[in-house]
């Protein structure tokens, strides 16, 4: 579904802020995968999801989702195959616009923009139906601005928008991290719940070692611009943080990294 | 007092006319959020080319569409070298305004100002809107519906309806998204440049509209007509944001509220000129006046805290 091959990227070229972000990373998803991606800062996690969803164009190397190659589109045209929740929950959704705006805003995602009204009668009760499923009491303020939410709904609702019109591809980036413990786990649960039932292949970035194993069918870990360790079916299932962090310092050739790791 | 009276319906009309321009500020800078400085130009730009037009011969539809038209075009050069030049949005716009001094120059066969032969009752007869339906609507000169309060009123809430129908399509609201949240737009698929080029098109192409509306009013378009259009126009957003904020919240009422906003203010600068003021500080007490209502948000999130709402189940 995803295949990325020997991608580069370097920041600030020329200076000396100059960072080398991505070193040649290849990673292929097959359809259905969901694959978390752990690291410590700095190690080119975020970089490697933006470089799929084409915030930036990379240096070199390909990027082909579901057999299209979107290596040289910018990222409005690669929404059409990707659905996004970021790690800020202010960046998922309009704050100045409804609910159901923002909802009707994802359902046409990819789409021509026409004369058409942009919400219709029928979407209103679907959305109302679908909020009501999520649990989280705004199946009544569908007409509430976004901005008004807390943001651990605006992250729950960014969920809903990203796979409301079903993504070739998930990209969730720590996009539980900005939230308190219980709502990150609740968001986190509902990301296991619509990536099931959609059927979704998906990338999830996360600091967490522990939701890293326990999420998603594949771990890959980063260092240095780098997939470093890649795990998967009845491996990963087994793993657990001690020895992924001694695999990590193996791979790595360096403790002072795992601290950097776990205290993060 | 009497004088202010008696011009009170003068200061109505001039208000609903500038009313549009302030609309069309609105578009760029409430919904966009960006401060457009283009307006300045494109405001005198609609005026020269209705003015040039009109005196031509043409049909006073056809001119106004051309101003309409002329309007966008400006709007495009500024949105163009914001987007695909990435000159920063306010300097793309001083730059915009710059250059058509010279093109509203061009256009008015370089002459500061150029009139329309409005003592001819023919001519008149063919103008939208002008000075002299003012009192000669009442008198009984004209009929009563060509009074200017009457046919820019109609004028604006026909402009309403169509901006209110414009920015619920799917079209609209990915123009709002856009000013809303540009990462959230993008991640939607919505080509934020595209969005921001075409609401500056609307925006100037509204206030050029506006330019052409004053031009028959005033039965001449002079050169330096459109100077400090800007803060006029955010000066009616701002005075109907204040007042309005409250008791308006659908979209059409809001735009109602900036030329509501916009009529407000002549009627103010009526009354500050009826005291005696000398015309010429009247861009100082705009300015100030602008200055001031900015401010006050500000102020008031660094000075006074806001009631925190307490209680109310808390959801994830």
């Amino acid at each position: 579904m995803l295949e990325v091959k020997e991608i580069w990227k370097v920041f600030n070229a020329g200076t000396v802020n100059e960072k080398q972000a991505l070193r040649g990373v290849s990673l292929t998803l097959k359809d259905g995968d969901f694959c978390t991606v752990i690291g410590g800062n700095g190690a080119g996690k975020s970089t490697l999801l933006n470089a799929v969803a084409g915030t930036w164009a990379v240096d070199g190397g390909s990027i082909s989702i579901g057999g299209v190659d979107v290596t040289h589109l910018p990222d409005h045209k690669r929404a059409p195959y990707i659905g996004r929740v970021f790690q800020d929950p202010m960046l998922g959704t309009a704050p100045t616009m409804q609910i159901l705006e923002n909802l009707a805003l994802a359902a046409r995602r990819g789409q021509r923009r026409g004369l058409r009204w942009g919400v219709t009668k029928a979407e209103k009760e679907q959305y109302q139906e679908m909020l009501k499923n999520l649990d989280l009491g705004l199946e009544d303020r569908l007409t509430s601005k976004v901005g008004l939410l807390s943001g651990g709904q605006r992250q729950a609702l960014t969920l809903l928008m990203a796979s409301l019109k079903k993504p070739k591809l998930l990209l969730l980036d720590e996009h539980t991290a900005a939230l308190d413990p219980k709502t990150a786990a609740k968001v986190l649960e509902l990301s296991d719940r619509i990536v099931a039932e959609s059927h979704l292949t998906t990338m999830m970035v996360t600091h967490n070692m522990k939701d890293a194993i326990q999420h998603g069918n594949r771990l890959i870990m980063m260092y240095d611009g780098k997939i470093v360790i890649d795990v998967s079916g009845e491996e990963k299932k087994k793993l657990t943080v001690p020895q992924l962090l001694e695999l990590f310092s193996k791979v790595s050739g360096s403790d002072e990294a795992d601290d950097k790791l776990l205290l993060s | 007092m009497l004088s202010f009276l008696n011009a009170l319906p003068g200061a109505m009309s001039q208000g609903l006319i500038w009313g549009i321009m302030a609309i069309g500020v609105y578009i760029t800078y409430k919904i966009l959020g960006i401060a457009d400085l283009t307006v300045d130009g494109s405001f005198c730009t609609g005026g020269a080319v209705f003015v040039m037009l009109f005196s031509g011969g043409a049909n006073v539809w056809a001119a106004m569409l051309a101003a309409l038209l002329a309007g966008m075009l400006a709007g495009l050069v500024t949105g163009l070298l914001n987007t695909q030049c990435g000159i920063p949005a306010i300097l793309a716009g001083i730059l915009t305004q710059l250059g058509l001094y010279s093109v509203n120059m061009a256009v008015m066969d370089f002459k500061a100002s150029v009139a329309i032969n409005v003592t001819q009752a023919d001519t008149l007869e063919k103008l939208l809107v002008s000075l002299r339906f003012v009192q000669g609507a009442i008198r009984g000169d004209f009929p009563l519906w060509r009074h200017p309060i009457l046919v820019v009123g109609l004028f604006t809430v026909g402009l309403i309806a169509l901006l209110y129908g414009f920015f619920g399509t799917e079209l609209g609201c990915a123009l709002r998204a856009t000013g809303s949240n540009g990462s959230m737009a993008r991640a939607q698929g919505i080509d934020t440049d595209f969005c921001k080029v075409l609401g500056l098109m609307i925006s100037n192409g509204l206030v050029a509209l506006s330019g052409a509306l004053l031009c028959q009013y005033n039965g001449a378009n002079e050169i330096n007509v459109g100077r400090g259009a800007i803060v006029i126009g955010l000066a009616a957003v701002i005075i109907g944001q204040v007042l309005f904020s409250k008791l308006f919240h659908n979209f059409a009422l809001k735009l109602l509220a900036v030329a509501i906003g916009a009529i407000l203010y002549y009627i103010v600068i009526q009354a500050v000129l009826a005291v005696g003021l000398n015309p010429n500080y009247l861009k100082l007490l705009s300015a100030l006046v602008v200055a001031v209502f900015l401010s006050l948000p500000y102020w008031k999130g660094k000075y006074f805290h806001a009631k925190v709402k307490t209680g109310g189940a808390s959801h994830a």
